[in-house]
């Protein structure tokens, strides 16, 4: 079956998503993530999405999804890459993705990771606030 | 059957010379035009026509048959439309042709009712092509006023870069959809090209801000917040403050500061750098006997 | 008369596609995608066209069984547009005025489908009929 491959880099996941997804690809991708979390005890996942030509409500919600389940099994998610056009679209389509961290690349998007690492200890509260 | 078609093949050339003749005598641009060019369209035109009308067709200037007639005036009203042609002079074009082919009807058509349906099926043919005539050209108009219009939107929003990963965008007039979304497009753009973490929006050049502006706003905020900047929102004058306050528009989540200025000491800072005052060798030598060599913040 | 002569210059395309399954969908994406390239739409319009395609698509499959989705170029004086036609014979929408606000959902979706795409195009036009299926026309002008 076709799937969308998870790397683990130490604590963290990256999962970088290439293809225009069809609906139950996406259903499959946050199956695998929220599993390999658990698995492999994953402290943050960064999801690069800049070659992504459009999110709709679907992968919208998905991404979400993600990073609510990633927070409940104690990690944090960073979307990173969102191209503008894409950004537009989705506010004007009225998600805003309001509990979902964002970077501008893979490398601020780790460096973020790293940050909320550092602080995980001292904040516990950061789940309820976000 | 109408004799119009049969006129029109069997005397081409006179018509033709009559038409020119006819043209020179309204309005002829010969600034814009010469006369080897008005031949060519003229004679161009009568071919397209007689070539038309040999199914016997003279009334509906919209069938199959007339397609070569129609792309021949929209090619022509278009360039002449990019010259700089009044929409007169343009549809004169065709409009000086009902002469010759009325006088050429008088002198074929003998019988008085013949002639007179003849002159009125002529007429109204060549005034639908005027028509067609005017139509391409308002069309070409409207489309070089279209370009302009965005062009002169690409022009009015300037993107600059304050410092390395702080941008600022100055919006100078009113904010209306069409704006918006380039203004939105070129600043979440520049986001990615220079790769910065924060974007200035200075509204010091707006003079109103109502609920569809400021809804603007926090659709460029919300889309820059996806893709991982955060946005300053700076020159917020005392009567848009009321304004915003008196409209119940919620900007609780947007960072916003009265100076441009302001915004950029704090972009600097949430970058992790200050701007400090350089020291000349006097007051170093100063500030060290007193012990105090602490940066000074400039704003 | 005006209309017809205008028309002229841009002959009027169009092309079907079945709207059968999930595969279906991400089809119906890359086609409205290569339209608007075409059409020389801007590539925020093309993605906003194409996210509305995909809300519409998913709307056709999930809510109405399945149909099929119609893509026309239109024109308008100096403005060109693009449009698509969604039609299913699902069991309709009953309540068409709830149907429309954001967060109305009966798929378990964000309920962003129709309202959402309404907000991307230029033109939004809904036909419904319990029992006997839906059709939505959108448009974007250019």
């Amino acid at each position: 079956m076709e799937r969308i491959p998870i790397l683990r880099m130490g604590s963290l996941l990256l999962v970088t998503i290439q293809v225009d997804m069809h609906d139950q690809l996406a259903m499959t991708l946050q199956d695998d993530l929220t599993t390999a979390i658990a698995k492999y005890d994953s402290r943050g996942v960064l999801i690069d999405i800049s070659s992504l030509e459009i999110v709709d409500s679907f992968i919208g919600r998905m991404l979400a999804n993600i990073a609510a389940m990633s927070r409940v099994l104690d990690a944090h998610t960073v979307l990173v890459g969102m191209q503008p056009a894409v950004a537009i679209t989705l506010v004007e389509l009225g998600m805003s993705l309001p509990g979902v961290r964002t970077a501008l690349n893979v490398e601020s998007g780790m460096e973020l990771l790293h940050s909320l690492d550092d602080r995980q200890g001292a904040e516990d509260g950061d789940a309820a606030e976000v | 059957m109408s004799k119009l078609a049969e006129i029109l093949k069997r005397h081409q050339t006179d018509i033709q010379a009559d038409w020119i003749k006819e043209m020179s005598s309204v309005n002829r641009r010969k600034d814009l035009i010469t006369d080897g060019e008005v031949k060519q369209q003229t004679a161009e035109l009568l071919e397209s026509l007689v070539e038309a009308s040999k199914s016997g067709n003279v009334t509906d200037m919209h069938s199959s048959q007339y397609a070569p007639v129609r792309d021949f005036l929209s090619s022509i009203s278009t360039s002449r439309a990019k010259q700089g042609f009044t929409p007169s002079e343009t549809a004169s074009f065709v409009f000086s042709l009902k002469a010759p082919i009325s006088t050429r009807l008088r002198k074929e058509v003998k019988d008085a009712d013949e002639l007179f349906k003849e002159l009125v099926i002529s007429n109204q043919l060549i005034d639908n092509l005027g028509l067609y005539t005017t139509e391409m050209f308002i069309k070409t108009r409207e489309q070089v006023i279209l370009r302009q219009q965005e062009e002169m939107l690409e022009l009015s929003t300037p993107v600059v870069k304050l410092w390395e990963g702080v941008l600022a965008l100055p919006v100078i007039g009113t904010l209306d959809s069409a704006r918006t979304q380039v203004v939105m497009e070129s600043l979440l753009k520049t986001v990615v090209e220079t790769n910065s973490k924060i974007a200035i929006i200075d509204i010091t050049g707006v003079p109103t801000v109502d609920t569809l502006v400021a809804q603007h706003l926090l659709k460029t905020i919300t889309a820059a917040r996806l893709m991982g900047a955060e946005c300053i929102i700076s020159g917020i004058r005392p009567q848009i403050a009321q304004t915003i306050v008196h409209l119940g528009i919620n900007l609780n989540d947007i960072v916003t500061k009265s100076k441009l200025s302001d915004a950029f000491a704090l972009a600097l800072q949430k970058t992790g750098k200050k701007v400090v005052k350089a020291e000349r060798s006097q007051t170093r030598a100063a500030s060290q006997a007193g012990g105090n060599d602490d940066p000074r913040k400039a704003s | 008369m005006t209309g017809r002569g205008l028309k002229t210059a841009m002959p009027r395309k169009s092309e079907t596609l079945p709207i059968w399954s999930a595969s279906d969908i991400v089809a119906a994406r890359q086609t409205v995608r290569q339209w608007a390239i075409d059409m020389k739409f801007t590539l925020v319009d093309q993605t906003k066209i194409v996210t509305a395609a995909s809300e519409l698509a998913r709307n056709t499959l999930q809510h109405g069984g399945g149909g099929t989705m119609q893509i026309e170029t239109d024109e308008n004086g100096p403005y060109v547009g693009l449009r698509l036609t969604f039609v299913d014979k699902g069991p309709g929408i009953p309540d068409i005025q709830a149907a429309m606000k954001d967060g109305y959902t009966t798929g378990g979706g964000m309920g962003l489908g129709l309202s959402g795409s309404k907000r991307l195009m230029s033109h939004f036009e809904i036909e419904t009929k319990v029992g006997e299926g839906t059709r939505v026309v959108v448009t974007r002008w250019k």
